[in-house]
């Protein structure tokens, strides 16, 4: 929307709009587009396989501009952080990213997202969802100022193996030292914008950070400097598929934050998902840590696991069962997708104890509508590690000129 | 003995040497526990201190009535043989209205009122005298599966039942109704309602309409049950209580050190392992116990960041605003009351002419201002103990309620205002009272909070209402004396039962930490 432009009433217009819809409006060729915290966005531009193999395979813009945005500041900003996170954050560098959880007291997972460095207390952090009411909570006590900046800062994901050749030709000078997780400063058609190499997909890629007057210059900068790299506009369900290949989890499909759930038992803790790498139980404390603690030493009770399923069908929705009779149930597919690029049928998967260990053989339970006929299928599912594709090339620098 | 004296390290140290903390540290050095006790004022008593307000004028800072304490404890304190002694017991409470005469609240006094008041001061004591064994007790954990939280419920339930049917029937109807509702019911007289709502509210931030006051009432007639039902003054104000507990500590071993604020609890390893003092040196200990409040424990004295987020914000959710005043008058003689008995003037004097009256009086505090018309509660403690004035002058000593922690217009203008209007409210009653007064004195809930370190100035550290009652006060995850840090305790009048001089969260915690700290 222009910046002069009177915005109606928001009971008239429910969605709001980013600094790229007129441009992804243009692109639309299946008019599908779906909310995003509270942002109308893209669904699917003109077919998802299309779009998914130009991120596999060329480059892709994807609006990111409803992630939320928290601006986090102030001497103990630092402190703040550490507390809130399970991660060390006093070991993230200046200009540098971490992926990064948190949770309530019991330990169970509120989000996930990106914290982003910028200087000595000095953050931003991301994440899918709304959580201002937690962080304030949690700023109790610490001298520290949580604003939310959604709206001020606009953002692209340049993803996919040619997006540093495009980011090259639209003369990001220094691009090539930019290293995963990095923060750097750049203009793009004499618009400044924040560049960090980081993203969604499992792949090279970067992501720009811009205010919101710049937006629809830096696309079209990009979309020309892309045109021979095969850069396309994407939508979510792609980016979806390239997720779940690079084993990401993703809020309200592969878990539910616990401040939002009802039922006694559909919290996820890290450790469950397969994020113990994330928790540093030595680093001071942190919200959840006592509960965190007393869960590693009592064993998780399931866990979020890669499956790699046999047949073609994506495993969607599928019941786990420990035989093939199905007569012990012992998990559920969170998320499933046929992998173009490792050929393999692939999904993430909530598996209880013990049937969570590597190598071990599952059965799934996959409905197929073949013609509106329903049919139900076995297939044997082995579990496998996490990520399932995890190219080279995400992690070269300087990266390949492709 | 100067803190450089004492030893590096004790087996517990106790932060606070208010009566919770006393009788705290006093148990556990009965039990043998190398106790300290780290208090920031430069005597012992905290809130239950004596004080001297004018040359010569000494009164009992907050509470001026000792009657919720429990026979047993005090028993078992030997605080009798530790040189407490009683300048009056069994105080009678007499009713102030204007343009009638004052009324003796008592079974006999009470004309065609008699009869109800008699049958409902049985059932209060039947329904008091069930709650009674709570308040001695650590609170059960909800949702254990460990038989002795569900034998305590079950004990609760049993009491309730064993009460009979309609006595059951009766304490389940009134346990959640307001006092004023409850009152109506029983009595046409406004003075007695009055008279009995004050008890309800006094020290809350409650009108007689607010939920939950005819809980609030039995809390209180549950402990006077435990306390033997009786008003009493000790001889020399309330801080003498504080120093007989003080001795008693000390007898088992304690070392209490005043002038000695605590800054910080140390956490090594997730564990309270001792306590820095503002002074700068720290005193290693197993087992921290503090009688602050749990604000001032949490935020102040640990830190949100050794706790969990959700717990801090449970913590600083936790209503914590006084509404209670204390006024202090230097009198250059005895005042005197219209109509008054002599033997009324040794009592306690209540002004609450009405329901209504209390109700006004609290519409004020609502909106952050102090009651118009205020309700009070009045003793001349020089009557009973003359050596709390110099010869022949007298103490007044009131709390003036509502005045309210945060008043919208701030203190420093409202206070000359509203402590002329206590004064004149009191004219009203004794005429001649303006002219005998030599001295003044107005504690309102911020020079409370100063003073006696004690967040928003709450008598009881945190409301007692039924949200923050029992097994959750004063919050979830700390409600058994315990903290979400090992080796940390609460003891104070935040935690169950509550405060008001009785002590029993000081001994219920001691008995917690000797459960808990081999």
């Amino acid at each position: 929307m222009p910046a002069d432009a009177v915005r109606p009433p928001h009971f008239e217009q429910p969605l709001l709009q980013t600094p790229f819809h007129a441009r992804a409006r243009a692109l639309s060729q299946v008019d599908s587009f779906i909310p995003w915290a509270g942002y109308t966005t893209v669904d699917v531009f003109t077919h998802v396989e299309q779009e998914y193999f130009a991120i596999r395979n060329a480059s892709t813009l994807y609006d990111l501009t409803p992630m939320v945005k928290y601006r986090i500041t102030g001497r103990g900003g630092s402190a703040y952080l550490n507390r809130l996170v399970t991660r060390d954050v006093g070991k993230l560098k200046i200009d540098r990213v971490a992926y990064c959880v948190w949770c309530n007291d019991a330990g169970h997972l509120i989000d996930d997202g990106t914290v982003f460095r910028f200087g000595e207390n000095e953050y931003r952090l991301c994440t899918a969802e709304r959580q201002i009411d937690w962080l304030l909570d949690s700023a109790v006590g610490f001298e520290v100022d949580v604003t939310e900046i959604t709206e001020e800062v606009a953002a692209l994901a340049l993803q996919g193996p040619t997006s540093f050749a495009v980011l090259k030709a639209a003369g990001l000078a220094g691009i090539e030292r930019l290293r995963p997780f990095e923060i750097g400063r750049f203009s793009i058609a004499t618009q400044p914008v924040t560049v960090s190499r980081t993203g969604f997909t499992g792949d090279l890629g970067y992501e720009i950070w811009m205010v919101p007057g710049s937006a629809e210059v830096v696309w079209d900068a990009l979309m020309v400097a892309g045109r021979s790299r095969g850069i396309r506009a994407i939508g979510s369900q792609a980016l979806n598929v390239a997720r779940i290949e690079a084993g990401f989890i993703s809020p309200k499909i592969d878990f539910l934050s616990a401040e939002r759930t009802i039922r006694i038992g559909r919290e996820r803790s890290p450790l469950e998902l397969g994020l113990a790498w994330l928790v540093d139980f030595d680093k001071g404390h942190f919200t959840g840590r006592r509960a965190l603690l007393e869960e590693s030493r009592r064993g998780v009770r399931r866990r979020l696991v890669g499956l790699d399923v046999e047949g073609n069908k994506p495993a969607h929705n599928a019941l786990l069962y420990a035989q093939r009779s199905g007569k012990h149930e012992i998990g559920f597919v969170t998320s499933a997708t046929w992998s173009p690029t490792c050929k393999r049928n692939i999904a993430l998967a909530m598996v209880d104890a013990p049937h969570f260990a590597v190598g071990g053989i599952l059965w799934a339970d996959i409905y197929l509508n073949r013609e509106l006929v329903w049919e139900r299928r076995m297939a044997r599912s082995r579990v496998v590690e996490r990520p399932f594709f995890a190219p080279d090339r995400r992690r070269a620098t300087p990266p390949a000129d492709f | 003995m100067s803190i450089e004296e004492v030893k590096s390290s004790y087996d517990c140290v106790v932060i606070g040497a208010g009566h919770n903390g006393l009788v705290c540290a006093a148990t556990l050095a009965r039990s043998g526990r190398s106790v300290l006790v780290l208090e920031a004022a430069g005597q012992v008593g905290g809130a239950a201190s004596t004080r001297e307000f004018a040359t010569g004028f000494r009164v009992s800072a907050c509470a001026h009535l000792l009657h919720l304490m429990s026979a047993d404890l005090m028993r078992e304190l030997n605080l009798a043989g530790m040189g407490l002694e009683y300048a009056a017991v069994d105080m009678p409470t007499t009713a102030l209205a204007a343009g009638q005469p004052p009324m003796v609240v008592s079974e006999d006094r009470l004309g065609s009122e008699g009869a109800a008041y008699v049958a409902y001061a049985a059932r209060m004591r039947r329904f008091a005298a069930v709650l009674a064994p709570i308040l001695a007790a650590v609170p059960p954990r909800l949702g254990t599966q460990r038989w002795k939280d569900r034998l305590a419920l079950l004990g609760a339930g049993w009491r309730i039942r064993k009460l009979g049917r309609r006595d059951m029937r009766e304490l389940l109807r009134i346990g959640g109704m307001n006092v004023h509702d409850l009152l109506q019911e029983n009595f046409t007289s406004p003075v007695l309602q009055g008279a009995l709502a004050a008890d309800a509210v006094l020290g809350t931030n409650f009108g007689p309409r607010s939920p939950g006051t005819v809980l609030t009432l039995l809390y209180r007639l549950a402990a006077q049950a435990s306390a033997g039902a009786a008003l009493a003054q000790p001889k020399g104000g309330m801080g003498a209580l504080c120093e007989a507990l003080a001795r008693s500590a000390t007898a088992a071993g304690a070392d209490i050190r005043v002038s000695t604020p605590a800054a910080r609890i140390v956490v090594e390893q997730d564990r309270a392992a001792g306590v820095v003092l503002e002074s700068g040196r720290s005193i290693a200990a197993r087992t921290v116990i503090s009688s602050a409040d749990p604000k001032t424990t949490f935020l102040r004295l640990l830190g949100a960041h050794f706790l969990d987020a959700g717990f801090v914000r449970s913590v600083n959710h936790l209503r914590t605003r006084g509404l209670a005043a204390k006024l202090h008058l230097a009198l250059d003689r005895a005042p005197r009351f219209t109509d008054l008995e002599p033997a009324s003037l040794g009592g306690r004097l209540l002004v609450a002419p009405s329901l209504e009256h209390i109700e006004h009086a609290y519409n004020h505090a609502k909106y952050g201002e102090y009651s118009a018309a205020p309700l009070m509660e009045v003793t001349v403690p020089t009557v009973n103990d003359p050596c709390l004035a110099p010869p022949g002058r007298h103490v007044l000593s009131a709390v003036v309620q509502y005045a309210p922690y945060g008043l919208k217009e701030g203190w420093q203008h409202g206070r000359q205002r509203f402590t002329d209007l206590a004064i004149d409210t009191l004219e009203g009653y004794a005429p001649g009272l303006r002219a005998s007064i030599i001295g003044v004195e107005l504690l309102t809930p911020e020079d409370i909070e100063r003073d006696f370190r004690i967040t928003g100035g709450h008598w009881h550290h945190a409301e007692l209402a039924f949200d923050q009652f029992f097994m959750v006060r004063p919050v979830p995850g700390a409600a058994q004396y315990l903290t979400p840090v090992d080796g940390l305790f609460l003891c104070g009048a935040g935690c169950h039962p509550g405060g008001g001089v009785m002590g029993a969260a000081g001994r219920n915690a001691a008995h917690q930490v000797l459960k808990q700290v081999s």
